[in-house]
């Protein structure tokens, strides 16, 4: 085991990959150095400021024998390549009848309380959710980062990364030997039997300082990370909550229409988990609001540990 | 003309399968058999087979909406193309696709795209595998003068330019995005102009000469196979029929611009010109007529006999294994 950085763990597992690989091309409008360093000019390339036309480019090199990853950056910056990831990457295998399969990665880095304001600061994930044809990972540690971005490189469909960029810096084990770890397969981060917490990538790391808090009180909380939003592990989320009869969902994006709805709505609409549920499940999101640049906003418009605490006490309480 | 008579008269069936084909289609849309949309190629024979009678195996092409004439010219099959446009589950895409998706991996058609301009980007991923792949193949965009309007055009030509691509743009300008002409819509009004701020070769030909297009086309597929960059060709044609059929938006053209392209038919001028250099007679031109239609006829047979995909069949296709 080694002790790395989740922006540490995701360049291994990329440069793993490209050793591996010699068919695997990044495009990204920055220039990689380590990687460009190592694998050249043609393999790492730097795009102009052009979203539609790389994200097409990774999509047209996938369908023509290679492997590509296209760096978006930003999820706001994204929203330029709509299009290509929406009405092409998710729906071009389907509607050419599985003749070809497109192996791809789109990166997007995510999330508020960078101070970054309205239009460099989102959670979509959910509205790619919302489009079949899609995979997506939302690893929140190192080592989920390096097993799951891997496993996405060894995918044949077009898969979304959403890495929050306040995650970069955390420091976590990561095993010396080569793993993946597979798809709809949620990790239980803490066990617990009075409510289950599912959390989405940072929110993992709040809700486990908020159950180590909540433990003092007696509450026993079991913090499940579903790891990837599709394909989404609701065996595990559902098992779990049929255990302890209480939902708690932390999701930093917005309410309306969040990957939290759809969690609540697998547990409410199972007959068997309904049946056992002690207290209506709570979700904790963020505001349905832009991201305001000044921190005390931008703190309000936010989960936070009072908020998921309060949910969970309210639960217990019901 | 420098071509061999093999070659002109396999040019001038082409031409003739697209047009039949499309008038076929055409047909079984109004009475019922098709589901959904066509868009007509008729008029614009001579672009996508001047083009393709200078492709290899190995090249590839992505096509658009007014698709059907770019994959028969690639080689496609016209009886599974058929039996797709009539959602089968024979179809090329188990009638998941219909008329705009048809694609055949196989022969080197990566699609027909629905959404106006989306299919350059993924052409110049196309023509950077094939940059990659380092054997001498290249890489093909159709596209129309609506689709030069789009963000994706602009800045797919910029990265193809930039990255010295081995990609073919051929445009075909027929005039129209629907009811709106190109010199309204095209600052400038001169598409060549446009393409020429990307820093590569432009030029506009006559896009109902079918040998005018071949011999452009062949300058060019010359010096995007040597590595030399891509090109830009416009072809100046003209479509024939409204936007798409069934005609539910009106085709409001002038009735006499419509008159006057029709009489430069592509199909008639390159007969002529075969009859007048002798490379053909008029049975010869008869049998290939029949040939064709028979061809056609066994097309429709095919799709009318096949099985409509079962409902569940839906499912399948979303995620590759």
């Amino acid at each position: 085991m080694k002790e790395i950085a989740y922006a540490r763990a995701a360049a291994e597992a990329i440069q793993e990959e490209f050793r591996r690989n010699n068919k695997l091309v990044y495009l990204a409008t920055d220039i990689q150095p380590e990687l460009r360093g190592e694998f050249g000019e043609d393999r790492v390339r730097v795009t102009p400021i052009s979203e539609s036309a790389f994200v097409g480019t990774a999509i047209g090199l996938a369908g023509s024998g290679y492997r590509s990853i296209a760096d978006l950056r930003m999820a706001t910056f994204g929203f330029v390549a709509m299009d290509q990831m929406v009405n092409q990457a998710a729906k071009i295998t389907y509607m050419f009848g599985g003749q070809t399969h497109f192996p791809m990665l789109i990166r997007m880095s995510f999330g508020a309380g960078m101070h970054w304001a309205a239009q460099h600061s989102i959670s979509p994930y959910a509205m790619y959710m919302n489009v079949p044809g899609l995979k997506i990972i939302l690893p929140s540690t190192p080592y989920d980062i390096k097993g799951l971005l891997k496993a996405a490189l060894r995918d044949n469909n077009p898969v979304i990364s959403f890495e929050h960029s306040l995650l970069a810096p955390v420091i976590g084990d990561v095993p010396e030997e080569d793993y993946i770890l597979p798809f709809g397969r949620a990790d239980i981060k803490r066990e617990g039997t009075d409510v289950t917490v599912v959390a989405l990538s940072r929110m993992v790391h709040e809700s486990l300082a908020v159950a180590e808090e909540v433990a003092k009180e007696g509450i026993s909380v079991e913090v499940v990370d579903p790891r990837t939003l599709v394909p989404l592990d609701r065996e595990t989320i559902r098992n779990s909550v049929a255990k302890t009869g209480r939902l708690v969902v932390v999701d930093e994006a917005c309410q309306t229409c969040s990957a939290a709805s759809e969690i609540v709505s697998l547990i409410v609409e199972d007959d068997r988990v309904f049946n056992r549920l002690k207290a209506p499940p709570k979700r904790v999101c963020g505001l349905d609001i832009p991201i305001p640049y000044s921190p005390p906003m931008e703190r309000y418009a936010l989960p936070s540990r009072e908020k998921i605490g309060a949910a969970i006490r309210q639960v217990i309480n019901s | 003309m420098a071509i061999d008579n093999e070659t002109l008269v396999r040019m001038y069936r082409t031409m003739l399968t697209i047009r039949r084909f499309d008038e076929r289609a055409s047909q079984e849309v109004r009475n019922g058999a098709v589901p959904g949309l066509v868009h007509p190629y008729i008029g614009q024979e001579a672009v996508a087979t001047g083009v393709c009678t200078n492709l290899e195996k190995g090249d590839r092409i992505v096509s658009n909406h007014r698709g059907h004439g770019h994959l028969i010219a690639k080689g496609a099959d016209v009886r599974r193309m058929m039996a797709e446009i009539f959602g089968k589950k024979t179809g090329y895409c188990k009638g998941k696709g219909g008329s705009m998706h048809i694609a055949d991996f196989g022969i080197g058609i990566l699609g027909a795209n629905g959404i106006v301009g989306a299919g350059l980007p993924i052409a110049t991923g196309a023509a950077l595998a094939a940059k990659l792949d380092g054997k001498g193949k290249i890489a093909v965009v159709f596209f129309g003068d609506g689709a030069c309007q789009e963000g994706e055009f602009q800045e797919s030509m910029n990265l193809a330019s930039i990255w010295r691509l081995p990609l073919l743009f051929a445009c075909e300008n027929n005039m129209y995005g629907v009811n709106t002409v190109y010199s309204y819509a095209i600052a400038g009004g001169d598409l060549v102009k446009r393409a020429s701020a990307y820093d590569m070769p432009t030029v506009a030909v006559d896009g109902n000469d079918v040998v005018a297009v071949r011999e452009a086309a062949k300058v060019a597929v010359d010096r995007v196979r040597a590595g030399q960059g891509p090109y830009f060709i416009e072809f100046k044609t003209y479509r024939w029929s409204g936007h798409f059929v069934p005609d539910a938006i009106p085709d409001l053209r002038p009735q006499d611009e419509i008159e006057d392209w029709k009489k430069r038919c592509p199909i008639v001028c390159f007969e002529r010109k075969l009859l007048e250099d002798g490379i053909v007679n008029r049975q010869d031109l008869q049998k290939i007529e029949k040939q064709v239609m028979d061809l056609i006829e066994e097309a429709v047979a095919y799709a009318r006999e096949s099985p409509l995909p079962a409902p569940e069949d839906a499912l399948a296709d979303v995620y590759s294994a």
